[in-house]
C-alpha cells in the first residue's frame, strides 16, 4: 500500500505528511513532483498543506494547472481516495474536484491554533474509523480558510451528505463563536459527490503524536489504510 | 572629483574618503564610491563595534563555527550541528513595517541555509513605543503581519519570542529575528570563493532598484525627512525564497559547491567581496549578465541593489551542469556571471568594460576601525537613585497585580503568536506562549530549546549589569525547559556611537555580556550590531538581545511554564529578595525607570541552571518558570494560566530598612534574579530538595496547586485572594484589547 504525496513549488507540509505516514503509521509513502506525469502506483493521493506558488492570485489557483493534476483527476474520477489538507484542499477546490471556494478568514488574520471539529458522516475513506458526532482536536494554520459555497451548492452538499467536518465547541456544539474563520455553516471539510475525494482545512498530520498536543488526526489517516486493507475501495492500478 | 555633498551623501567622512584614494592610488569613480559607501557603512563594517566585539568569548568544545561566517554552528551530536544567528531589521521596519519585518525574516533565513542547514525555527524580539499611540499600533500590526506573512509562507515555524513596549522605542522600533537550522557537521558550507577559474553564479530573483543604500540608511539616525527613505526598504517574496532554499539544500548535497553567500545588506557588492576576502581570492563579474527586472540600471544600481532572495554560488570547475540542472528543476534563474581570480581584486565589468576595481581585503578587512570616545551619561547617578520615600502606596497588592497583568508588556502575547504558524514541520514540543521554545531534532532523541531576551531598562540603568542579566535570563529560560545552554548569538541595539554616552553604554554592555558568557560557559557564535537607533537626538534604551540555544538530551524530558496537576507542590528555587530597581512595577505603577538593576551572582546562577537541567532530566519536575518581569507574583500567576489550576502559597516577606510598607511590594513584584518557580509531584519533593541542597541552591516548598483561586500569603497575611478566571481574563486581553475592534 502506497501513499503519493504531491509536492508543488511552495508546498511546506509535504515532509510532515510523509513523516506521519511512513514513520508513525508505518506505511510506504513517496513524494510525487508536480511536473511528474504519473502517480507511481499509489493507492492514496495526498495534496499536502503549504503555500503552493506563494498563494499568488488565489491559494491553489496556479497549482491546479500543474501537470500532475491530470493524473490526480483521473485517479479521483476512477474512485481513488484523495485527501486535500489545507492548501491541498484549496487546490482541489480550484481544480473543480471539490465544490465551493475559499475566502480570507473573516477576521482577516492568519490563525494557528488547535480547534475542535465534529465528524458529520463516516462513509468516506478517511472517516470510516471514527464515529459520527465524534469531536476531534486538530490544529489549523491558515489565512484563507473561510469556506464559501453559494446557496444552491450548500443545499446540494447538505442533501448529499457531503459536509464531513464542522468547527464546533469542544463539546461538539455548533456555535458561531467557535467558527474560527467564519466558514459557511462552519464547514471545515467536505467530500466529493463520489465521496472518495475529501478536503479539510485542519492538519491531521500535525495531530498524530501526543508530544505535539493531540493524536486525534491519526484516525483519519488510519481510516484510509483500513479501507484499502479491507479492499472496500476499488484498488486503482 | 566629487564634491563634499556627494561624499557626505555616501556616509563617508573626509578621512575615510582620503583612505579610499590611498587604497586605489587614485580617485574612485561613482560606482566605486557607492561600493565603499556600503561596505564601510556601520552596518556592514562594524567600524564602531569591532574593537569591542573582540572581547566576547567565541570558543568552546562544541563550537564548529564562530563569528565571521553567515551564521554560527555548534555540535549537537549524532553528526549534526545547530546553526543559528540573530539579526536586526530595525530601521526598515520603522519606514515600512510589513516589508521591513518580512525582509528581516527573509534575510536571517538565508543566512542559515547558506551554511547548508535546513531552517527549523524562528523567534523574534520586538520593541515598540506605548500602544496608546495609533501610529505605534500600526507599526505593531504591520511588523507582526510581515513576520507572519514571510515565515508562514516559507514554512518555517515562528515558535516564540518577546515583545516589549517603552516610550524610548517610539521612533525606533526594534525588530530582531533569530533563526535556527540543522545541518550535518560534515556538510557545513563556508561563504568563501576559492579555486582560480571556478565559476561564480548568481541565483534567484531578478535585481531591481529596491533597497539601494539600505545599509547606509541603517547606519544613520532618523529625522523629519525619514519617510522619504521608503525606496530604501526592500520588498520580500517568500515563495521565491522557498524555492531558493530547497534548491540550495539540494545543490549542497552534491559536491559541486565551493562556497555560497546570500545577498543581504549591500547586495552583490557585499557577497562578492566578502567571498573573495574569505578565500584570499579575487572575483571578476560582468554585471551585464545579472538578471534585471528594470531597464536601464546603471552599474552603481546593480551593485548596490538590495533586491531580496538572491544568492551567489562559487561552483567547482566542471560541475556547473549539475548545479544548473537543479536550479532548472526549481524554475530559478542561475546565471554564470563571473569567475574566481588570484589577484585579490573585486573587478566589476559591464559588457566587457571595467566599471570598478577594488582590492577585496580593503573593502572587508581593512575598513575603518574606530575606538570611539566613551563617557558615562551625565545623569547616570540620577538614574541609579531610587527615592523610596517618593513611592506612594495607594494601590493594594491585588490592584498592582491586576494592573501588571493588564499591561501589554506582561499580558498574554497570544494575539501575536496566533498569527504565526508555530506548528509547521511537526517539531514543536512546547507550543508558542507555553514556555521556552523547544523543537525536536527528527532522527535523534534530542531536542533544542532557545530563547531571546534583553531588558532595555536594566541596561539603561547599568549597561554592564544589564548585559550580564540578558545572558543570564536567556540561559535560565533555556534551562527551565530542561536544556543545557551550549551557545548564543547576540543582537546589540544601541544609539549613535558618535555620541560618547551611547558608545559607553555599548562598551559596558559588551563587557557585561562577555563576563556572563565566559562564566556560564556559553560561547557567542555570531550576531549582529544595530547602531544609530535614535530619532531627533533621543536614543533608545541600550538593548542587547541574547539568543541562547540549549540542548535536551532526551526529548521526553521537556517542560513548559504551566502547572500540570492538582495537588502538586510548588517550590521556589533561589532566594527571595527586594530588588525594585528597573522593575516592571516601578514603570507601570509609578511611571519611572530608576535604581540599580537586580544584583546577579553568576556562580549561583550557573548552579541554578545546572540544577534545573539535572532535575528535569531526572523527571522530577512538572513545570518550571523563571521570575522575570513583574516578579514573583506575576510569575506565579503565569504558572496558573493555561492550566485550569489555582494555587495557594505562603512566602516570607522581605524587608527594606526604613521602608517597612515597601517590603510587601518588593516581595511580590521585585525582580530579584536567579529565581525559578517549579512544581513537582508530592512523591518527588524530597529528591528535589535534596538535589537543591547538594547544589547549594535554596529551595523552599511554598504551597500547592489546585482549586479555582489564586492565593498568596506573605508572612502571616493573605494579601492576594482572587478567582483564577478573573486574573486570567485580564491577562488574556491585556494586549489584544488594543487591537480588536
Amino acid at each position: 500500500m502506497k501513499f503519493a504525496i504531491i509536492v508543488f513549488p511552495g508546498s511546506n507540509c509535504d515532509y510532515d505528511t510523509y513523516f506521519a505516514v511512513k514513520y508513525l503509521l508505518g506505511k510506504e509513502a513517496e513524494f510525487v513532483w508536480h511536473k511528474d506525469t504519473n502517480l507511481k502506483g499509489a493507492d492514496v493521493v495526498v495534496l499536502p498543506g503549504g503555500f503552493s506558488y506563494g498563494d499568488y492570485l488565489r491559494s491553489g489557483a496556479i497549482a491546479r494547472f500543474s501537470p500532475i493534476m491530470k493524473q490526480v483527476a483521473q485517479f479521483a474520477n476512477k474512485g481513488g481516495p484523495v485527501l486535500g489538507i489545507c492548501n491541498g484542499f484549496q487546490v482541489l477546490l480550484e481544480a473543480g474536484l471539490l465544490p465551493g471556494a475559499m475566502r480570507r478568514n473573516h477576521q482577516l488574520k492568519f490563525i494557528c491554533e488547535h480547534v475542535h471539529v465534529r465528524v458529520e458522516h463516516t462513509d468516506t475513506p478517511f472517516t470510516r474509523d471514527v464515529v459520527a458526532g465524534q469531536v476531534l482536536r486538530i490544529p489549523i494554520a491558515h489565512g484563507d480558510g473561510n469556506y464559501y459555497a453559494n446557496p444552491e451548492t450548500v443545499a446540494t452538499l447538505e442533501d448529499k451528505r457531503q459536509i464531513i467536518f464542522r468547527y464546533t465547541t469542544p463539546g461538539g456544539e455548533l456555535d458561531e463563536a467557535w467558527n474560527v474563520n467564519g466558514s459557511t455553516l462552519a464547514i471545515a471539510g467536505i467530500c466529493s459527490e463520489g465521496r472518495n475525494v475529501v478536503g479539510l482545512m485542519p492538519h491531521p498530520e500535525r495531530a498524530c503524536e501526543a508530544s505535539l498536543g493531540s493524536v486525534d488526526g491519526r484516525a483519519l489517516l488510519e481510516s484510509v489504510i483500513g479501507a484499502l486493507a479491507n479492499d472496500s475501495i476499488a484498488k486503482m492500478k | 572629483m566629487f564634491d563634499q555633498e556627494t561624499i557626505d551623501a555616501h556616509g563617508l567622512t573626509s578621512i575615510e574618503y582620503k583612505r579610499v584614494i590611498d587604497i586605489l592610488g587614485r580617485e574612485p569613480n561613482l560606482t566605486e564610491l557607492g561600493i565603499f559607501s556600503v561596505m564601510w557603512s556601520e552596518h556592514c563594517s562594524y567600524k564602531s563595534s569591532r574593537l569591542h566585539l573582540n572581547k566576547l568569548p567565541t570558543t568552546g568544545s562544541r563550537v564548529l563555527q564562530g563569528p565571521g561566517e553567515n551564521a554560527g554552528a555548534v555540535d549537537i551530536g549524532d553528526g549534526l550541528a545547530a546553526v543559528f544567528k540573530i539579526e536586526s531589521h530595525n530601521h526598515p521596519s520603522f519606514i515600512e513595517p510589513y516589508q521591513g519585518a518580512a525582509t528581516g525574516v527573509g534575510g536571517i533565513i538565508r543566512d542559515i541555509f547558506t551554511m547548508g542547514a535546513r531552517p527549523i525555527a524562528l523567534l523574534d524580539s520586538l520593541r515598540f513605543g506605548p500602544l496608546d499611540d495609533p501610529h505605534t499600533r500600526q507599526l505593531v500590526e504591520g511588523v507582526v503581519a510581515g513576520i507572519a506573512g514571510y515565515g508562514n509562507s516559507i514554512g518555517i515555524p515562528t515558535v516564540g519570542g518577546e515583545i516589549a513596549f517603552d516610550v524610548s522605542y517610539a521612533g525606533n522600533p526594534l525588530v530582531n529575528v533569530f533563526c535556527l537550522g540543522i545541518a550535518s557537521t560534515d556538510m557545513l558550507i563556508k561563504g568563501s570563493a576559492e579555486g582560480v577559474g571556478n565559476a561564480v553564479y548568481y541565483v534567484g530573483a531578478k535585481t531591481g532598484r529596491d533597497g539601494i543604500h539600505g545599509a547606509t540608511m541603517a547606519s544613520s539616525e532618523f529625522d523629519e525627512t525619514s519617510s522619504e527613505k521608503r525606496p530604501n526598504v526592500q520588498v520580500g517574496d517568500p515563495f521565491m525564497e522557498k524555492l531558493l532554499l530547497e534548491a540550495c539544500l539540494e545543490v549542497i548535497q552534491t559536491d559541486a559547491l565551493v562556497g555560497i553567500q546570500d545577498m543581504g545588506a549591500a547586495g552583490l557588492t557585499c557577497s562578492t567581496c566578502e567571498m573573495g576576502a574569505r578565500g584570499g581570492s579575487g572575483i571578476e563579474v560582468d554585471i551585464a549578465h545579472v538578471p534585471q527586472r528594470e531597464t536601464g540600471m546603471t552599474p552603481y544600481e546593480i551593485m548596490l541593489s538590495e533586491s531580496q532572495e538572491r544568492m551567489l554560488f562559487v561552483v567547482r570547475h566542471d560541475h556547473e551542469a549539475k548545479v544548473e540542472k537543479i536550479f532548472k528543476k526549481w524554475d530559478l534563474h542561475a546565471v554564470r556571471i563571473g569567475f574566481v581570480t588570484d589577484d585579490g581584486l573585486l573587478r566589476v565589468k559591464h559588457s566587457g568594460t571595467i566599471v570598478a576595481e577594488i582590492p577585496n581585503k580593503a573593502l572587508v578587512n581593512d575598513g575603518p576601525l574606530y575606538d570611539r570616545p566613551i563617557k558615562a551619561p551625565s545623569d547616570l547617578v540620577t538614574r541609579q537613585s531610587l527615592d523610596l520615600e517618593k513611592l506612594s502606596l495607594m494601590a493594594s497588592p491585588t490592584e498592582i497585580l491586576v494592573q501588571l497583568l493588564a499591561s501589554p508588556q506582561v499580558a498574554s502575547k497570544r494575539w501575536v503568536y496566533r498569527q504565526f504558524d508555530h506548528m509547521v514541520q511537526t517539531n514543536t514540543l512546547v507550543l508558542a506562549g507555553m514556555g521556552t521554545a523547544v523543537v525536536r531534532v527528527k532522527g535523534t532523541n534530542r531536542a533544542l530549546a532557545f530563547s531571546v531576551d534583553g531588558n532595555g531598562r536594566y541596561c539603561y540603568l547599568d549597561p554592564f549589569e544589564g548585559g550580564k542579566l540578558a545572558v543570564a535570563e536567556s540561559a535560565r529560560n533555556v534551562a527551565c525547559a530542561g536544556a543545557l545552554p551550549i551557545g548564543a548569538t547576540n543582537c546589540l541595539n544601541f544609539g549613535n556611537p558618535e555620541r560618547p554616552e551611547s558608545m559607553w553604554q555599548f562598551v559596558r554592555a559588551v563587557e557585561g555580556i562577555s563576563e556572563a558568557c565566559t562564566k556560564l560557559d556559553i560561547p557567542i557564535t555570531g550576531g549582529n550590531v544595530s547602531l544609530y537607533n535614535e530619532t531627533g537626538g533621543e536614543s533608545i534604551h541600550p538593548t542587547p538581545v541574547l539568543g541562547v540555544v540549549g540542548i535536551i538530551e532526551d526529548l521526553n524530558c521537556v517542560l513548559g511554564r504551566s502547572f500540570r496537576s492538582a495537588d502538586s507542590v510548588v517550590i521556589l528555587l533561589g532566594k527571595m529578595g527586594s530588588d525594585l530597581g528597573g522593575s516592571e512595577y516601578l514603570k507601570t505603577v509609578h511611571g519611572i525607570v530608576r535604581g540599580y538593576p537586580p544584583y546577579l551572582n553568576l556562580t549561583s546562577e550557573q548552579a541554578l541552571q545546572q540544577l534545573l537541567v539535572e532535575m528535569i532530566s531526572a523527571g522530577l519536575l512538572e513545570s518550571a518558570h523563571d521570575c522575570a518581569e513583574g516578579g514573583f507574583a506575576v510569575t506565579l500567576a503565569e504558572c496558573c494560566f493555561d492550566s485550569n489550576l489555582g494555587v495557594d502559597v505562603i512566602v516570607s516577606g522581605q524587608t527594606i530598612k526604613g521602608h517597612e510598607d515597601l517590603g510587601l511590594v518588593a516581595t511580590l513584584f521585585g525582580e530579584t534574579a536567579s529565581r525559578v518557580i517549579v512544581s513537582s509531584a508530592e512523591k518527588n519533593v524530597d529528591s528535589v530538595l535534596a538535589k537543591a541542597t547538594a547544589a547549594g541552591i535554596q529551595a523552599c516548598p511554598i504551597g500547592k496547586t489546585g482549586g479555582t483561586r489564586f492565593r498568596v500569603t506573605v508572612s502571616n497575611s493573605l494579601v492576594i485572594d482572587l478567582p483564577l478566571t478573573d486574573i486570567e481574563r485580564v491577562w488574556t486581553t491585556g494586549l489584544s484589547k488594543h487591537f480588536e475592534t
